[in-house]
């Protein structure tokens, strides 16, 4: 029946060269991201406003329900921790005052010596963990919030008193987080107890396998570093803020250079769980 | 256009399940890969063009939320719903063995093309722990989910055939 009308036929182009054309784009846009380090542009503030919405609402809906199992779940659980806690509070009241006299103390003795570097209070902002990364190869996540709350590439992400990670990608309403547990990610860190620097790098294998990071580099030619020593990030780092606690020395071994070591960090935070975090809004400032 | 509108919102609710519930119901961090069982279906089941452009744009989605190099699972992503499309002239709907065939070779493939550009190629050298922990578990999730997303996707594309027949001879 079609044949009925005489027309021109319609030039189609076959499947072969739109594959050739879009592979042909899709390689000069992969140059183009790898080299000028550029990312989505209008393109994923527009997928930003479109999806964001949508995951958004979608984890709402988990959160109730995880939230009215758990609550049900846990009500013995939590009354008993409250009475536990309750004694803590006490506790730590106690422990409140004396710190409080000694801070007390410590400012005076800080006027007394003009010291006016103190430990920096950074800006933080709150956000919701809202997608993780669709396959299984890596740990970087969507938070819900970007450049709107004034979000920035290479700030740094905490949880808890833990550091999470970094972001990597920002649009509008949205921002990606690479994890420091990410098979890509390297931290330079520091051990509190003896100062002595290392560099903690993410693998896939240790985390499925132990769940925790990896650390090497450290110098500590004297083995004053134990098991159970905190980790925090470095002075020297450029990307990420000093002193946030990244986890807790699990094993440590003597490379076989016999001038370094390496091993196995605990990291603080649950990576398994995570739901919030907290941005830091101040960037490390590096001189150029 | 109906089919264009119908595509992108399976796509949007499998990327929305897949990085949202799908990585809730994560064993032991490994959740199935929803977006190639789309990828390949629609490839297998209306050719090599429409499966091209459905990968394209399922990757391109997955980059511009991933925070790696933009383009990387755009191009992967349109090779697989690209080559799924030879196997149109051998599809039939009824039979289950052939696309549970495909999309899990899609799966191996597509994890393995991963392990080896963005794994190897950084000294990750244990291709056995990585088959084993993550390449394996995927393939077995992901065919627990095919069995019951295959004919959801089955049955949306047989009632758009048939809609599209229906206008078709509408206008002549």
């Amino acid at each position: 029946m079609k044949q009925s009308i005489k027309r021109k036929p319609k030039f189609v182009l076959p499947p072969k060269y739109i594959l050739m054309i879009m592979t042909g784009l899709c390689v000069v846009v992969m140059l183009l991201s790898f080299t000028l380090n550029i990312s989505g542009g209008p393109l994923q503030s527009v997928a930003g406003y479109v999806f964001v919405p949508m995951q958004r609402g979608i984890n709402r809906v988990g959160t109730f329900f995880t939230e009215k199992t758990d609550w049900l779940m846990h009500l013995s659980d939590v009354m008993e921790e409250n009475e536990a806690l309750q004694s803590q509070v006490d506790e730590l009241t106690v422990e409140l005052n004396t710190v409080t006299l000694e801070q007390y103390e410590l400012e005076n003795l800080r006027d007394l010596f003009a010291l006016d570097q103190k430990y920096p209070s950074y800006d933080k902002v709150a956000a919701n963990v809202i997608g993780k990364n669709g396959s299984n190869w890596f740990s970087t996540f969507t938070i819900d919030k970007g450049t709107n709350d004034g979000i920035d590439v290479d700030m740094n992400v905490i949880a808890g008193s833990g550091l999470v990670g970094i972001v990597t990608e920002v649009g509008p309403n949205f921002a990606t987080v690479t994890a420091i547990i990410n098979d890509t990610s390297s931290v330079s860190g520091m051990v509190t107890t003896t100062s002595d620097n290392l560099i903690v790098s993410g693998s896939l294998q240790d985390m499925n396998e132990s769940m925790v990071i990896r650390f090497s580099d450290l110098n500590d030619s004297d083995d004053e570093v134990q098991v159970g020593d905190p980790v925090v990030t470095s002075y020297i780092s450029d990307k990420y803020q000093q002193g946030i606690l990244i986890g807790y020395i699990d094993s440590i071994a003597t490379d076989a250079n016999n001038l370094t070591k390496s091993g196995t960090i605990t990291p603080v935070v649950d990576f398994e769980h995570i739901a919030e975090v907290l941005v830091i809004l101040n960037k490390k400032q590096v001189i150029e | 256009m109906r089919r264009k509108i119908t595509l992108f919102i399976i796509i949007t609710i499998c990327y929305l399940l897949q990085t949202t519930l799908f990585r809730a119901l994560a064993f032991a961090s490994i959740s199935p890969n929803i977006m190639i069982v789309v990828v390949s279906s629609f490839g297998f089941m209306r050719g090599k063009k429409e499966g091209l452009f459905i990968g394209f744009f399922t990757g391109l989605l997955l980059d511009l939320f991933s925070g790696s190099i933009l383009g990387f699972y755009a191009l992967l992503y349109m090779y697989i719903g690209y080559l799924n499309g030879y196997f149109r002239k051998l599809f039939y709907p009824e039979d289950i063995k052939l696309p549970m065939l495909l999309i899990a070779g899609s799966d191996v493939c597509y994890n393995l093309f991963i392990y080896f550009f963005l794994f190897l190629f950084r000294n990750r050298y244990d291709v056995r722990y990585y088959l084993m922990h993550v390449i394996l578990p995927e393939l077995v999730y992901t065919m627990v989910i095919t069995i019951f997303l295959y004919f959801v996707i089955l049955k949306i594309n047989q009632r758009l055939e048939v809609i599209e027949k229906r206008s078709a001879s509408k206008f002549v």
